[in-house]
């Protein structure tokens, strides 16, 4: 991994009352790298993610996008969520607009694009992504895969540094997943950089340079995904893979 | 009411008989007599309530009439109530009156829907610096809620004239008016802010990830979803503002209410009282209808598993 990391986490500490979701976090993402966060329901894979964007404040340790600490109060919020492209488990978008205005909102609204510049570029990747024939639809009359790749699209739409996926596939019947988990594996050919809490081991174990195991909110284990599935050193993390095996997920 | 219910309950099972039959008639679908003979028993079933719920309207209608005609002060209460001849002479005073009202209702509906909504703004807004912006809007809606229209009429009507100050108008139409926006306002206000928290959190997350400031997120996200959300209970209120325009005659503004009780003061005959509610119940009935069938569309749409 060469080239400074795109986001850069220490010591991230997070609790929400009493019960401590995430523990003496380190984590470095590199340019055009994937990450991929594993772990059980709970383990704070989502919470990791939320803290990164800045949905959730953390309560101790430090991160960094690009070399800036967001994490400093006096950090501009807006503008570093501008810079990152999340995509929820529930999709998320909004019922009140059509897919291409869900698309173009932050374009225009946020970053100043032209309605026409906007809806362009919108289309091309609607194109790409093959939802082309949806950009006038509103989203309820799209299925769970297709609203679940207009969401990556508006994510997209900004041009992010990076793309936080936080498991995507989660809410979606097992034949609408591999729609868009290709979406993904194309983003990883054109070099977006992303981390994505999931829970498609096969998946992570393909496209993922960077597995981590997540564990009662401490990285318990990291390596590449070769190392982590192919040998993993933790007794935890076994048992936890053991189980998938068993569940027929790898 | 009920039996034009029941009786449109029973015609959507007739409905989907003859919609899934045109449907399959590319494939040369016959129905089985399993089915024709459930829909001949269904159709039976509707004659029967349709005839029980016409010889029941009938039944009840009959009692009423003999009830009220048979009141030992029927022929009193006609003369008082009833009369055609006051009716006829309140008719075109009444409608002239009512003219106000229905530019009060505009006018004090748009007025209590802007301000309804700069409230309902007010007390979501976050940070310290908006604290007295916060507790005064909440103090508003506190205070105009429990206020009764009436009194906070005749404080406004009769006691704002009573200052004698100068270059503040005295003119009843306005301060009944202001009175009327003052209360609903409030009414209105909370309304909306039920709508905007009745948006899921996630939404309002969703615009913040893209990077949407926190008055972008609830000028594009939430607003736009709240408002849809409350129509129905915004129109509500519409309604109830639209009879109660009605009250400005306290301070002796010639609305419909007004033009009937100066005949009833000359004639001592309450035929245009009668004539003066019915006028309204007919302004209101269109409204409710509206109401009714924005409700009932908004109610479809969630049925086909939108999220709105």
């Amino acid at each position: 991994m060469t080239g400074t990391p795109v986001l850069r986490m220490e010591s991230v500490r997070k609790t929400f009352g009493d019960s401590v979701v995430l523990r003496d976090v380190d984590l470095e993402v590199a340019p055009h790298t994937v990450t991929a966060l594993i772990g059980a329901s709970g383990s704070g894979k989502s919470t990791l993610l939320r803290c990164a964007n800045l949905l959730e404040e953390i309560d101790d340790g430090a991160i960094w996008l690009d070399d800036e600490e967001i994490t400093d109060p006096r950090a501009d919020h807006d503008a570093v969520r501008r810079r990152i492209g999340v995509v929820f488990q529930a999709y998320n978008l909004f019922p009140h607009m059509t897919v291409l205005e869900n698309i173009t909102l932050a374009p225009r609204r946020v970053h100043g694009v032209g309605r026409a510049e906007a809806e362009a570029h919108a289309r091309e990747l609607l194109d790409r992504l093959g939802l082309g024939a949806k950009a006038g639809e509103y989203p309820d009359r799209l299925s769970g895969g297709q609203q679940q790749r207009a969401a990556i699209v508006r994510a997209l739409a900004v041009r992010p540094r990076l793309l936080l996926l936080d498991e995507i596939t989660a809410a979606l019947d097992p034949e609408l997943v591999g729609e868009v988990l290709s979406v993904v594996r194309d983003l990883k050919d054109e070099g977006m950089t992303m981390v994505l809490a999931t829970h498609e081991m096969g998946f992570a174990r393909e496209v993922a340079d960077q597995v981590c195991f997540l564990d009662g909110g401490v990285v318990l284990e990291r390596g590449t995904a070769e190392e982590l599935f192919g040998s993993p050193r933790q007794e935890r993390t076994q048992r936890f893979l053991r189980r998938i095996v068993e569940a027929g997920r790898l | 009411m009920t039996v034009t219910k029941e009786e449109s309950q029973e015609e959507p099972g007739e409905e989907p008989g003859a919609d899934s039959g045109e449907g399959d008639m590319p494939e040369a679908y016959v129905p089985s007599q399993r089915r024709i003979e459930r829909e001949r028993h269904k159709r039976a079933r509707a004659r029967r309530a349709t005839a029980i719920a016409a010889l029941s309207t009938l039944v009840t209608g009959v009692v009423l009439y003999l009830v009220v005609v048979n009141a030992p002060g029927w022929s009193r209460t006609k003369e008082t109530f009833f009369n055609g001849q006051y009716a006829r002479e309140a008719f075109p005073k009444v409608l002239e009156g009512l003219w106000l009202n229905v530019r009060l209702l505009l006018i004090c509906g748009a007025a209590v829907l802007v301000l309804g909504m700069l409230i309902a703004i007010a007390r979501t807004l976050r940070g310290p610096v908006f604290f007295p912006v916060r507790a005064l809007a909440a103090a508003y809606t506190d205070f105009f809620r429990g206020l009764p229209l009436i009194i906070n009429l005749m404080i406004v009507v009769l006691g704002v004239p009573a200052l004698r100050l100068q270059g503040v108008t005295v003119d009843p139409v306005l301060l009944g008016g202001t009175a009327l926006t003052l209360t609903y306002s409030a009414y209105v206000a909370e309304v909306f802010r039920a709508g905007i928290e009745s948006i899921h959190p996630s939404q309002r997350a969703a615009a913040r990830s893209l990077g949407l400031t926190n008055r972008q997120a609830l000028r594009y996200v939430v607003l736009p979803q709240a408002v849809r959300r409350q129509v129905p209970p915004l129109l509500n209120d519409l309604v109830s503002l639209q009879k109660d325009t009605g009250l400005v005659s306290i301070g002796g503004a010639v609305d419909a209410v007004r033009a009937a009780d100066i005949i009833v003061g000359r004639s001592l005959n309450y035929t245009p009282y009668i004539v003066a509610g019915l006028v309204f119940v007919a302004l209101t009935i269109p409204m409710t209808r509206f109401t009714d069938w924005i409700t009932a569309r908004m109610d479809r749409q969630r049925a086909q598993g939108g999220t709105i």
